[in-house]
């Protein structure tokens, strides 16, 4: 009975030694994990016990290269974890980006009521008159309402990457459009002309389909349209193509219907009141909410789903790695077992064992982590992908490996490195003496 | 297969070393087995063989677009062309916006293209009869707990009623079921009439469709037939697409993303990962093991016995993780798949991700046994009994 409630406390004691860690490791700020080192360095420096284990841990490390190949195994094991988890979640955090910095907190977007996306929605022409004569609505010097009727369109396009077709968000916009989105500059060419046929495309869609390039024409609904010019927004309308809103309609036969109606209000704070007096208009029905918290609403899902995915794959990966890192440092254990039984007989405590064993692995999870990390932001940083967005239409976003990645994906190969080392350092430290000496 | 023990014997002679070296295995094919299913159901979403003899036309423009129902007596004429039916995206929300599946009004016609769709003749007949009938799939119906009887009611996004509300409702008289494992995403998917669809409707759609779908007298004529399709409306305001349902597809998914390429990319890590590894306990195993492969020698065992040996006893660790991790993934995606539903883009493990396991399994077993086996292959008997 005692020899069980002895191994049960021993199990405990370890689940309790892995876990609060690992949690600490991966949940605390940078600024006290540099704590923790500068307390480590220092007990070091002064105690008996830390320049013992100094001493011991400096050993470990210069016999690394004797141990090449398997040190090794622990490096690259958690460079790939690291570099996978990186690119994942840089993924989701430029998609989610993207579509974050679209839209801002003093333009709204009204579209028919239910509608949830503009492709689905239709508003008719009385209705974009009441809208955008709301007594919250911004007015420009010429005292006209800043507001602009929109009708967005799905077209396809053949894309750049393979020759399939891609779907296109075609954007109408009215004469407002550029002073309700003040970010978006003409990179090339010129803006269109209203009433004509003409297009401006944005960076990213001119970068994914073929044939958008300046002075190219494009067949559309069996009418040919000019591309006049370029546009950079910084946000996801760089993935559309704009024209004017009565030409778009026309050639799409939709009469005087529009999708979406967005405007500019006279400050963040007027959004409650706009809001409570449409959608009480008896004479409309719509859904009024700001872009940011629109285009916001776009990127939860897909970001999610990302953000599974690569903290799924990562913690499999992870748990392959710290088998990796296990048989590594068992297999380093053994090698220096007669030196580690030598040094505790001649006087030195289990602890300076257990941390040099400890600063080791973690020293290895640091590098294989730095290597992943630094390989996915070399690789992925960035890097451009598309999906399909909610108006069924291309989606551009850029890879994001920020900081904050980068960090995470340290603290990962830490945890990684403690959870490997642990177990082999508490083995060196419990070899009986006699044993170990005996060791070859 | 004598030396069978001989070789089990050799990979145990140190049990925690193996032991971590099989978990590593394992989690890597476990890996493995869930992002090839995930791979497989986003190549299976065109890849139904029952869709091959049936086309679809859509707006040339976009499939977002609708073409004019004038069309359907024309397309009936295009010879090669069987039956003609079409239907249209509803895209109603159920609940939430979070509970998405498709719904889509059908023509009288449409379940006849679909025979791999079964449903009992009686359903099929209230389908008919009931106005505001509803049909849906099996998957669909066990999410969210219907049963047949029960009022549906759906948020319209894009058709609001006569009456102004977007409220639609519907009564559940038919459950359909797909009996290919690997087609079951289509059982995620609601239908209903047409004729409801289109008198309770605000808009006037009766003069639209949203698509065509073509079933084929021939299979082999399918692009002759598609091309006739599209003559008939070239240079009109309404020009239309016309494919087989699994180019369709394909195009489709293939713009959500790029898929193969991720999950190549990540397999790609892993794999390489797992070599390093694996290699690194085979190269311990042999060099602890010089003296006794020695003696081997020594009684008479010849190179290549050796050789065969230890390229053995690699592939059995491979095999023993891998076997494990890819079941282990086989359950984990039946669990998910039981939970989450068919909506999650997961294809059942199947015969093709085993084989294509089982290959990579072998495969990487020989390339991490090689070195080892080959220096066990090469020792000198006087040399490694002399420990030199």
């Amino acid at each position: 009975m005692g020899s069980f409630m002895r191994r049960l406390g021993l199990v405990l004691t370890m689940i309790v030694a892995v876990v609060v860690p690992v949690w600490v490791l991966t949940q605390s700020p940078w600024w006290l994990i540099l704590a923790m080192l500068v307390l480590l360095a220092l007990w070091m420096a002064l105690t008996r016990v830390g320049q013992q284990a100094w001493s011991v841990t400096k050993v470990g490390i210069t016999t690394i290269p004797q141990r090449l190949g398997s040190s090794s195994v622990v490096v690259v094991g958690i460079a790939g974890v690291v570099g996978v988890l990186v690119a994942l979640l840089a993924m989701a955090a430029g998609f989610e980006s993207t579509l974050r910095e679209t839209g801002t907190d003093d333009t709204v977007i009204v579209m028919r009521a239910g509608s949830q996306t503009e492709i689905n929605s239709g508003v008719d022409h009385d209705t974009a008159v009441v809208v955008s004569q709301a007594a919250q609505v911004l007015h420009n010097a010429g005292g006209q309402p800043i507001a602009s009727p929109e009708l967005v369109v799905v077209t396809s396009l053949p894309k750049k990457s393979d020759g399939l077709d891609g779907n296109v968000e075609l954007r109408g916009v009215g004469e407002h459009a550029w002073e309700l989105r003040p970010n978006v500059k003409m990179i090339e060419g010129r803006k269109f002309q209203p009433g004509l046929r003409e297009l401006i495309t944005g960076k990213s869609a001119k970068g994914q389909f073929r044939n958008l390039e300046v002075g190219s024409s494009l067949k559309l609904n069996g009418q040919l349209w000019t591309i006049v010019g370029v546009f950079d927004s910084g946000d996801s309308h760089n993935s559309e193509i704009w024209g004017d809103t009565d030409v778009v309609g026309s050639t799409y036969r939709r009469g005087n219907s529009i999708s979406s109606v967005s405007m500019r209000l006279t400050s963040k704070d007027s959004f409650e009141a706009i809001k409570a007096a449409l959608t009480t208009d008896p004479r409309i029905k719509v859904d009024v909410s700001t872009t940011r918290a629109y285009y916001n609403q776009q990127s939860e899902a897909i970001t999610q789903a990302i953000r599974v995915l690569g903290i799924t794959v990562g913690i499999i990966m992870a748990v392959g790695a710290i088998f990796g890192a296990l048989n590594t440092m068992y297999a380093a254990v053994a090698t220096r077992a007669r030196e580690i039984a030598t040094l505790r007989a001649i006087g030195f405590r289990g602890l300076p064992v257990i941390v040099s064993v400890l600063i080791e692995t973690m020293l290895l999870a640091l590098l294989g982590g730095a290597l992943g990390a630094a390989l996915a932001w070399a690789i992925f940083d960035n890097y451009t992908a598309s999906t399909l967005g909610s108006n069924f239409s291309q989606v551009v976003f850029a890879f994001k490996v920020s900081p904050e990645l980068l960090w995470s994906g340290l603290t990962w190969a830490l945890a990684i490195g403690f959870i490997g080392g642990l177990f082999p350092a508490v083995r060196a430290a419990r070899i009986p003496v006699t044993v170990g000496l005996r060791e070859l | 297969m004598k030396y069978f023990h001989l070789v089990w014997a050799a990979l145990f002679r140190r049990k925690t070393r193996t032991l971590f070296t099989l978990l590593s295995v394992l989690a890597a094919f476990l890996l493995f087995g869930l992002l090839d299913c995930v791979r497989m159901a986003f190549a299976n979403a065109g890849g139904s063989i029952t869709g091959a003899d049936r086309l679809v036309t859509f707006s040339k423009v976009s499939f977002t677009l609708s073409l004019p129902k004038s069309l359907l007596p024309r397309i009936q004429a295009v010879p090669g062309v069987a039956e003609v039916s079409y239907a249209n995206w509803f895209g109603g929300i159920y609940q939430e916006p979070k509970n998405f599946f498709a719904n889509e009004a059908i023509a009288p016609n449409f379940l006849d293209l679909y025979p791999e769709w079964l449903m009992p003749e009686e359903q099929r007949k209230a389908f008919k009869e009931t106005r505001s009938g509803a049909i849906v799939g099996e998957s669909l119906a066990k999410k969210f707990h219907w049963k047949l009887g029960d009022k549906i009611p759906l948020q319209a996004t894009i058709f609001p009623r006569k009456d102004g509300s977007n409220t639609w409702d519907f009564d559940l008289v038919g459950i359909f079921h797909v009996r290919d494992p690997k087609l079951k995403a289509q059982e995620n998917i609601m239908f209903f009439n047409w004729e409801y669809f289109y008198e309770a409707n605000q808009f006037n759609v009766g003069a639209n469709v949203g698509w065509y779908a073509i079933k084929l007298a021939d299979r082999s004529r399918a692009d002759p037939v598609a091309q006739a399709i599209d003559q008939l409306s070239a240079d009109s305001d309404h020009e239309t697409k016309t494919q087989s349902e699994q180019s369709f597809t394909t195009a489709l998914v293939s713009q959500f993303a790029n898929i193969g390429l991720i999950v190549g990319a990540i397999m790609g890590a892993v794999f390489f990962t797992l070599v390093l590894l694996t290699g690194n306990t085979m190269a311990q195993a042999v060099r602890e093991r010089v003296p006794e492969l020695a003696v081997l020698k020594t009684i008479g065992f010849s190179n290549q016995s050796v050789l065969g040996l230890v390229l053995a006893e690699s592939v059995l660790l491979l095999l023993l993780g891998g076997v494990l991790g890819v079941a282990l993934s086989g359950v984990v995606v039946d669990a998910a798949r039981a939970n989450v539903g068919d909506n999650l883009p997961l294809a059942p493990l199947d015969g093709s991700i085993w084989l294509r396991a089982l290959g990579l399994m072998v495969l990487i077993g020989l390339i991490v046994g090689a070195l080892p086996a080959v220096r066990g292959m090469r020792l000198r008997i006087v040399d490694a009994l002399s420990g030199r």
